[in-house]
């Protein structure tokens, strides 16, 4: 499927890391016209393009930064969620390594809309490369006078700090991200107070993951009505990243208009890994619902997944063929939210962890009927009852597993066939 | 705890670097992950009862502060680690292509259990959560290297090439 690269047109060209190289593809150009704009003007392109949040939850991005006081004696802080953290996910990696600088224009303007002259890019710490290539474009942009003390000559101050994680998934909810941003345990706050009135350090802060971030940039420069044009409807508007991974023939990130059908998107990573068939897929990563081989003509965006009982989430979309057993798949996800809830909340911290220990024994061979059952009444307690959402996360591939596989773990379980026996990808010989 | 433990001085370039980091935030508490990460780099990659010691009394935070927030985060150590820290991702994109296979081959290389340091402190390995690295699955970061694509020939040539 050929469509325009938006996001992902400098992806390869080295150049477009450096100030220079990146004002050679149109690069800053959003910005001087972002500045040329009154801040509110700018706030109101972004709602009117309908853009909204690409991390996970998609929330429209300008009815976010309008929830920012306009008059307040306090410092006001734009936050980038570059903590990406969710299981399959690795878009925003690929932003930050090839194409810093879309990143940094896209803080600016929001900087420019909000008044806020900060911004901290909060980025997991295992992104070292990411974090070098970044640290390096800043260095570059001020040198370029882009940042400091008069963003292109206009008399408006930002600056921009990279600011390193250190291993929480948490740290990517925007409360436990403020937390850790402070020098704390990544524990997400009550709310409200929202962020948007009081976030970092007591201030205003719009956070915004970087895909959000970088398509603000481009809406800037093309206009609303440009933006709009792309994808399924006026809800689901622009470009978007799929990151595929799993049992495809090519992995990797995928740019199209939001709304494109997951057959679509699997004929662009060149089918099933060796021809093989689907058994189960996952949208929008690890705290998605799974959906299955009946579901292959969903439009991959926010509404027709969340109709679908699923989420767009991350994009992050996983790929599982007919070798894989959905038990063992659905615990390594349990795994993962049992050992990531922060464990303030009892029913995500023992919830999470029952919903592991139960799939455990299934997938092992060690369960019976009755652990389905209990599995099943467990899953409903565990979402909904949190300070953040984690514990929903949790649900997702849990209650799917139930929903579209109950029938087969019942009978599997009858006829005792667990463990399944598994097909290793790779051969290790005497070893193994 | 016991009695507390005695801060030794951070090496002086650390300190040096935390403070040209203070401007950037409006409290100091915030210094704490980066003075962390800068500590425990300079401290052979893991965070001895002293350096959060000497962290706390740095950034003027209650020590126990400190180790809490040691605690919370994958990335601290506050137990000694091998001399190459192995971090095997082993989330669900990896398990699907291979990440199994070579936690088994880690194990039998290595002759150590995932969290133990090997006899002779060259390497220690954990299984990690998503690395961010899913279309390059399955991998590995080896320090502060990612390592993607892997096989198990190449994972046991990049095994025999650590010093």
């Amino acid at each position: 499927m050929a469509s325009e690269r938006v996001l992902t047109r400098n992806v390869g060209r080295a150049a477009a890391r450096t100030v220079r190289g990146y004002r050679e593809g149109g690069g800053y150009e959003a910005l001087s016209r972002a500045l040329r704009m009154q801040p509110a003007e700018v706030v109101e392109e972004i709602k009117k393009s309908g853009l909204r949040g690409r991390g996970g939850a998609g929330f429209p991005c300008g009815m976010k930064w309008s929830f920012v006081p306009r008059n307040i004696d306090k410092p006001k802080y734009i936050v980038c969620n570059a903590d990406e953290s969710e299981p399959g996910t690795f878009k925003d990696r690929l932003l930050m390594e090839h194409d810093p600088h879309q990143l940094l224009e896209g803080c600016v303007i929001a900087g420019w809309a909000v008044g806020a002259s900060t911004t901290y890019i909060y980025i997991r710490g295992e992104y070292t490369v990411a974090t070098a290539i970044l640290e390096e474009a800043i260095r570059d942009a001020y040198d370029q006078g882009v940042l400091g003390a008069s963003v292109l000559g206009s008399g408006f101050r930002h600056d921009i700090h990279v600011h390193r994680g250190a291993g929480a998934y948490i740290c990517g909810e925007e409360t436990g991200l403020l937390e850790s941003l402070e020098g704390k345990r990544g524990q997400p706050r009550v709310k409200p107070p929202f962020p948007a009135v009081v976030g970092a350090f007591g201030c205003p802060t719009v956070i915004n993951n970087v895909e959000t971030l970088c398509c603000v940039t481009h809406i800037v420069q093309r206009g609303a009505e440009w933006f709009k044009a792309i994808g399924t409807d006026e809800r689901n508007t622009g470009p978007k990243l799929y990151a595929v991974s799993g049992h495809v023939e090519r992995p990797g990130t995928y740019e199209h208009p939001i709304g494109i059908t997951f057959r679509e998107l699997l004929d662009s990573c060149g089918g099933m890994y060796k021809g093989r068939a689907l058994k189960a897929w996952i949208p929008g990563g690890a705290s998605a619902a799974m959906l299955t081989a009946a579901d292959v003509d969903t439009q991959l965006d926010f509404d027709t997944l969340a109709k679908a009982g699923s989420m767009l989430g991350s994009a992050a979309v996983i790929v599982m063929d007919e070798t894989t057993c959905v038990v063992r798949a659905t615990l390594r996800l349990a795994e993962f939210f049992a050992h990531e809830s922060c464990g303030q909340c009892t029913p995500c911290r023992e919830g999470t962890n029952w919903m592991r220990i139960l799939l455990e024994r299934i997938a092992s061979g060690h369960g019976a009927e009755r652990d389905l059952d209990l599995l099943a009444s467990v899953v409903p307690n565990v979402g909904g009852i949190s300070l953040c959402a984690l514990g929903d996360a949790a649900q997702g591939p849990v209650k799917s597993l139930l929903a579209k596989f109950g029938d087969e773990i019942r009978d599997n379980l009858r006829q005792r066939r667990y463990p399944l026996p598994q097909v290793p990808f790779f051969d290790l010989g005497a070893v193994a | 705890m016991s009695s507390p433990a005695t801060p030794v001085a951070l090496p002086a370039e650390v300190v040096a670097r935390i403070d040209e980091l203070r401007p950037r935030y409006p409290t100091e508490e915030a210094l704490l992950l980066p003075a962390l990460h800068l500590a425990q780099a300079a401290n052979g990659g893991w965070l001895s009862a002293e350096s959060m010691a000497a962290v706390a009394e740095l950034l003027h935070l209650p020590v126990a502060r400190v180790a809490g927030v040691v605690s919370f985060y994958d990335m601290f150590h506050p137990q000694p680690v091998g001399r190459h820290r192995i971090r095997l991702c082993t989330n669900l994109s990896c398990q699907l292509r291979g990440a199994n296979e070579l936690a088994v081959l880690l194990r039998h290389e290595l002759g150590v259990e995932k969290g133990v340091v090997t006899p002779d402190g060259r390497a220690s390995w954990v299984s990690f959560e998503c690395l961010g690295s899913c279309d390059t699955a399955p991998m590995a970061m080896i320090d502060d290297a990612y390592h993607e694509n892997l096989t198990p020939d190449q994972l046991r040539r990049i095994l025999a090439e650590l010093d």
